[in-house]
């Protein structure tokens, strides 16, 4: 198997609306990820895309749409989809493309925009349930993760302010992020419990809002890497995914055991036996609060139950112990689901080769992990990275 | 990234932009209908609940009692081997108390749902539902609830054919 590095990233603004279609936001954030990276399109082999339902964007066959955008015109292409965990996932297609060594150079490039479904994007999440067991109750999106929190809520004794904690570190490290639609520097744990009720216990500031936007990173083999002297790179050392059954009704919501098995699958990989102490940094997905403490303990970054614990404590502060979510998140930057890699895989490869000026974590770190999530609570994606 | 890039690609738009006609755009509205055959396993499940019955699939080999009912077991991945009833009755794993309908659209009395594990089948195994006869401040996780179902002449073979769940009183089972 072939070493695999990211070279570069590159992101849009994400914004409730983006004037910019779905093919012109891929383009600018393709060019900035290969500008970065020092390469044009004529050194890239392969081009993965990443993106979620067709029908936010209106458009099915919503890959091959953006594939000019991607950089995939006349190149081998593919789309990848796993619900919102293809905001990790895509790069783990990506990495195989190289590590298989049938590629040198990978672009990808992910997208989402959610503006164009009207009145709002929730009225198309309505079709991801079960036609017969779920969708006569006419469900929400915001009910399972509501049902999810008060589960792990309920299980580990969790309190609603030691969650409101996690919206406000992430909205406010998003202060240092350039492309960031929700950052805010004096929100408060009181500011979020006071938020509207929504379905409790989820709250307004609770939840990470639909957004626009685009984000690419460009992978390369070792050996390309150390042919073109390319210094601002980081490795890719693990890789891990697993699926859960749609019955989602089957299992307890407290613990999401395939982001373990992800986990597991991505560690041993790594070599990683002692992911406390191994792992400096860790972008786990969070389009809500809980998320992230749900995402921590999956990650086997924290005991089940501790991960408030270690919030509460400052453990998870950009100068913690264990930096989460340095970028601001999905909590803070936005969330267009599959291009939230700009603040997971990106942010990895940003804080490993130093570039993240302000949001730079200040001690040295080695080794981060990223994460993402997505179907009907059931999807896992994971990457270790290395510098 | 934030010292080399000066200038970040997007241009924001708001919502009047685009219900104003400010900006230049083209509109669509799909008409897009579906029918589902319900399967093996489903159609027999609908046609127990418009009798006012719960039916699961037992698996011989990792001895599961599976609710939903599937013909085929995820776990053993082979045939699932008998029909069998289970209970009306269960616990509340989790719920939420909603203030949003399916459009995302505010509502003034909450909806109560949540996930009720089944007597009967295997732990942690139920369905998704609504709540009644209890109130947003009665509503707790371990509650043991039954269904109350429509009159047999408006069930339709539906999980609808059960209204709600309402609280199992104190000492009946």
């Amino acid at each position: 198997m072939k070493t695999v590095g990211v070279i570069g990233a590159g992101m849009t603004l994400f914004r409730r609306r983006l004037q910019e279609t779905g093919k012109e936001m891929c383009f600018e954030a393709t060019k900035m990820a290969l500008d970065s990276a020092g390469l044009t399109r004529a050194d890239v082999d392969m081009v993965v895309n990443g993106t979620a339902p067709d029908a936010f964007d209106g458009v099915h066959m919503k890959g091959e749409y953006l594939a000019d955008g991607c950089g995939g015109y006349r190149k081998p292409y593919t789309r990848v989809f796993t619900g919102g965990g293809t905001g990790v996932f895509s790069t783990i297609a990506g990495w195989w493309h190289v590590a298989s060594g049938l590629a040198d150079v990978v672009l990808v490039v992910n997208e989402e925009k959610m503006s164009s479904c009207q009145p709002h994007p929730q009225s198309v999440f309505a079709h991801i349930w079960d036609p017969i067991l779920d969708r006569p109750l006419k469900p929400n999106l915001v009910w399972i993760f509501a049902m999810e929190m008060n589960r792990y809520m309920h299980v580990h004794g969790v309190k609603k302010e030691d969650i409101a904690r996690v919206a406000v570190k992430n909205k406010r490290n998003a202060v240092g992020h350039p492309c960031a639609q929700l950052a805010d520097p004096n929100i408060t744990v009181d500011d979020v419990l006071a938020s509207e009720v929504m379905a409790w216990p989820v709250q307004r500031l609770d939840i990470s809002p639909p957004s626009d936007g685009a984000s690419a990173v460009v992978l390369a083999s070792e050996d390309f890497i150390r042919r073109r002297k390319i210094k601002d790179r980081a490795w890719i050392s693990g890789v891990g995914w697993c699926i859960d059954s749609t019955m989602w009704t089957d299992r307890d919501l407290y613990f999401p055991e395939y982001v373990a098995r992800a986990a597991k699958q991505a560690y041993k990989m790594a070599k990683i036996s002692d992911p406390r102490r191994q792992i400096d940094f860790a972008e786990p997905y969070d389009p809500f609060d809980y998320k992230e403490l749900h995402h921590l303990e999956g990650l086997l970054l924290a005991r089940k139950g501790e991960a408030p614990i270690l919030t509460r404590e400052g453990v998870t502060e950009r100068d913690g112990d264990l930096p989460v979510c340095p970028s601001g998140g999905l909590m803070g930057v936005g969330n267009p689901i599959a291009a939230t890699m700009g603040q997971k895989i990106g942010e990895l490869f940003w804080q490993l080769t130093n570039q993240a000026g302000k949001r730079q974590i200040p001690q040295e770190v080695h080794t981060g992990v990223a994460q993402a999530w997505g179907d009907l609570m059931q999807y896992g994606s994971v990457v270790v990275m290395s510098s | 990234m934030s010292e080399r890039i000066t200038k970040w690609p997007g241009v924001e738009l708001s919502a009047a932009d685009l219900s104003e006609g400010k900006v230049t755009q083209t509109r669509f509205r799909p008409n897009a209908k579906y029918a589902w055959s319900a399967g093996e396993a489903m159609s027999r499940f609908l046609a127990e609940l418009q009798d006012g019955r719960l039916i699961a699939r037992t698996c011989h080999s990792c001895k599961r009692t599976l609710f939903p009912p599937r013909m085929f077991c995820e776990e053993c991945f082979r045939p699932t081997d008998t029909w069998t009833y289970i209970q009306d009755t269960g616990t509340i794993e989790t719920f939420s108390v909603s203030y949003l309908d399916t459009d995302a659209k505010r509502i003034p009395d909450p909806i109560l749902v949540g996930v009720i594990s089944l007597d009967g089948a295997s732990p942690k195994m139920g369905m998704m539902h609504y709540f009644g006869e209890m109130t947003k401040e009665e509503i707790r996780i371990g509650m043991r609830v039954k269904a109350v179902w429509k009159p047999w002449e408006e069930r339709r073979g539906s999980v609808l054919d059960i209204k709600y769940f309402a609280p199992l009183p104190e000492g009946k089972k």
